[in-house]
């Protein structure tokens, strides 16, 4: 498979042979049922891709087999960036451990410098697999630095956003990231350089209510959730069952949130015609 | 402020009591010719987050202000103080009038969060509440917000991305209510007691972190207001001494340490 082949790759830090061995493995045997449309699937027929042939939903991915699928040149950057436990919160620092060591990651989201087709970019990837890739201290810290160095640069920013949201163990700490990230947004937008996002499933909370929604242009992949309020928490609020297509990137894009869902095996080219569209003018 | 041995159980229901000041005290004691504006030029307006201009001091300012509502019938139209995308569309159009005009923005916060309702989510909170942390990072006029119940989340940071962030004695500032972080956490909402201590929400702990710059003691109505007025007046000269670019930088170094 061409897709994987890791040949001229860098490998992320802390991601052993074992570890790789583990994610590729299909945990519920051989037949997975879709999150989106319940039907059960064979898992070869979710293709490298991982995507329901039945509805196009795409199972959730790691950073790295995202890494895989857009780009075969990745530089990472900051990789000793690690979470933070500025509450000195009961039981985190232990939690942390487990999950980077469960993971390879150190925090929830991988960044650095990659190349897509001609186009070098600076590439941020959500992981959800990282306490649900939540909003920490150091993932807005690693996104706020890739806008800073993308600004300095002169790069586009492409960012795959999934998240559960805030960072409950890091509490305001947490909530501090939406502004500083936003800051580092609004000076790469007014350098004038473009600013994707991908919303993946699911993107909510905080990362919604900040640099998600904060793209020049928003993608999305079909079916993902988007959306700020937790569902359990709207469907409280509303006091009636919600739409079954509530907070789906189709119902998201009818209220006029998204410019355009692609379907995961036409992310790669679809990225790489929207940087060519977006590539300074000679002379400038 | 012999505060650092209170509970924090104590301060969110002090936060959230009846007895707290209300918005409707705080704009009539601190702007009484507050020129209330509406709507977000979009869709419609919002109750839950009112705005205007008034004069403070020598010069006009923009007021930004949650209003939960006095009578049951205000109560359910504001959400309980809960700002839907209107509301937050509403203060992005005032806070691009205020750069425009050089007019300082003082904003007042007492909100559970920003709506969680479907209609919400419809019409885009979370990009809503988004539009307003960009444009705060860029407004070049100085913009002072004081928590004085309820700071619910991003709900209450779209109106707190400003120079500073000032808080009453009895209000907190959190990433969610004390109840949705157990039930999130420890999936038992009644340990909203012991949620509320460890997250850390108080005045004096997020003072000591840098998250806010000042607790106004809090006292009497009139004596309250007068103390607020006095305080707002001399931050705001303090502010307008300097640049433009001077003041962006600064409020870019005050997010940028967390
Ligand atoms: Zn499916």
């Amino acid at each position: 498979m061409r897709l994987f082949n890791k040949r001229h790759y860098i490998h992320l830090p802390a991601a052993p042979a074992e570890l790789k061995q583990r994610q590729s493995q299909v945990p519920d045997g051989l037949w997975q049922r879709c999150p989106y449309c319940h039907e059960s699937v064979y898992y070869r027929d979710l293709g490298a891709f991982k995507v329901c042939p039945n509805c196009q939903y795409g199972f959730r991915l790691t950073a790295q087999q995202r890494l895989d699928q857009l780009t075969h040149q990745f530089q990472p950057w900051d990789t000793g960036l690690t979470a933070q436990d500025p509450l000195h919160f009961p039981g985190y620092q232990t939690k942390l451990a487990q999950v980077q060591h469960k993971t390879g990651l150190q925090e929830s989201v991988v960044t650095g410098k990659a190349r897509l087709g001609h186009y070098p970019v600076a590439l941020g990837v959500m992981d959800t697999h990282f306490f649900m890739g939540s909003l920490g201290s150091a993932t807005g810290e690693k996104i706020t630095r890739l806008f800073e160095k993308a600004t300095a640069q002169r790069l586009p920013v492409i960012l795959l956003t999934a998240s559960g949201g805030a960072r409950m163990q890091e509490g305001i700490h947490s909530l501090m990231q939406m502004a500083k990230v936003s800051q580092a947004v609004a000076a790469h937008h007014a350098a004038g350089l473009l600013y994707i996002v991908v919303l993946t499933d699911p993107t909510t909370g905080g990362v919604t209510a900040s640099f998600a929604m904060e793209g020049d242009l928003i993608l999305a992949e079909p079916h993902a959730l988007v959306g700020f309020a937790g569902q359990r928490v709207v469907a409280q609020t509303t006091q009636q069952p919600l739409p079954s297509d509530f907070q789906r990137a189709e119902t998201v894009l009818q209220t006029g949130f998204i410019d355009r869902i692609v379907p995961r095996p036409q992310l790669a080219q679809t990225l790489r015609q929207l940087l060519a569209w977006h590539q300074p003018k000679v002379g400038e | 402020m012999a505060a650092l041995k209170r509970s924090a159980q104590t301060v969110v229901q002090a936060a959230r009591s009846d007895k707290k000041i209300t918005t409707q005290a705080l704009l009539a004691g601190l702007f009484p010719d507050l020129m209330e504006l509406f709507g977000d030029r979009l869709s419609g307006d919002d109750p839950a987050l009112r705005g205007g201009i008034a004069t403070f001091g020598h010069q006009p300012v923009t007021v930004l202000s949650t209003d939960k509502g006095s009578d049951l019938e205000s109560k359910i139209a504001t959400h309980f103080g809960s700002p839907t995308p209107t509301g937050y569309r509403k203060a992005l159009r005032l806070m691009e009038q205020a750069a425009k005009f050089n007019r300082p923005i003082i904003s007042l916060i007492n909100t559970p969060g920003a709506y969680p309702g479907q209609s919400a989510e419809e019409q885009g909170q979370g990009a809503a509440i988004a539009a307003d942390l960009l444009k705060a990072s860029q407004l070049p006029v100085p913009m002072i917000s004081l928590i004085f119940g309820e700071g619910g989340s991003g709900g209450a940071l779209a109106l707190a991305c400003g120079d500073r962030v000032w808080m009453l004695q009895n209000s907190f500032y959190a990433i969610l209510s004390p109840e949705g972080f157990a039930s999130i956490l420890w999936k038992d909402a009644k340990k909203s007691g012991q949620a509320a201590k460890v997250m850390q929400l108080l005045p004096e702990q997020l003072l000591a972190q840098g998250i806010i710059e000042k607790i106004v003691p809090e006292k009497q109505p009139a004596t309250l207001i007068e103390t607020l007025r006095e305080q707002l007046l001399a931050e705001i000269a303090r502010l307008q001494q300097l640049t433009p670019t001077e003041l962006l930088v600064q409020r870019q170094a005050r997010f940028r340490k967390f």
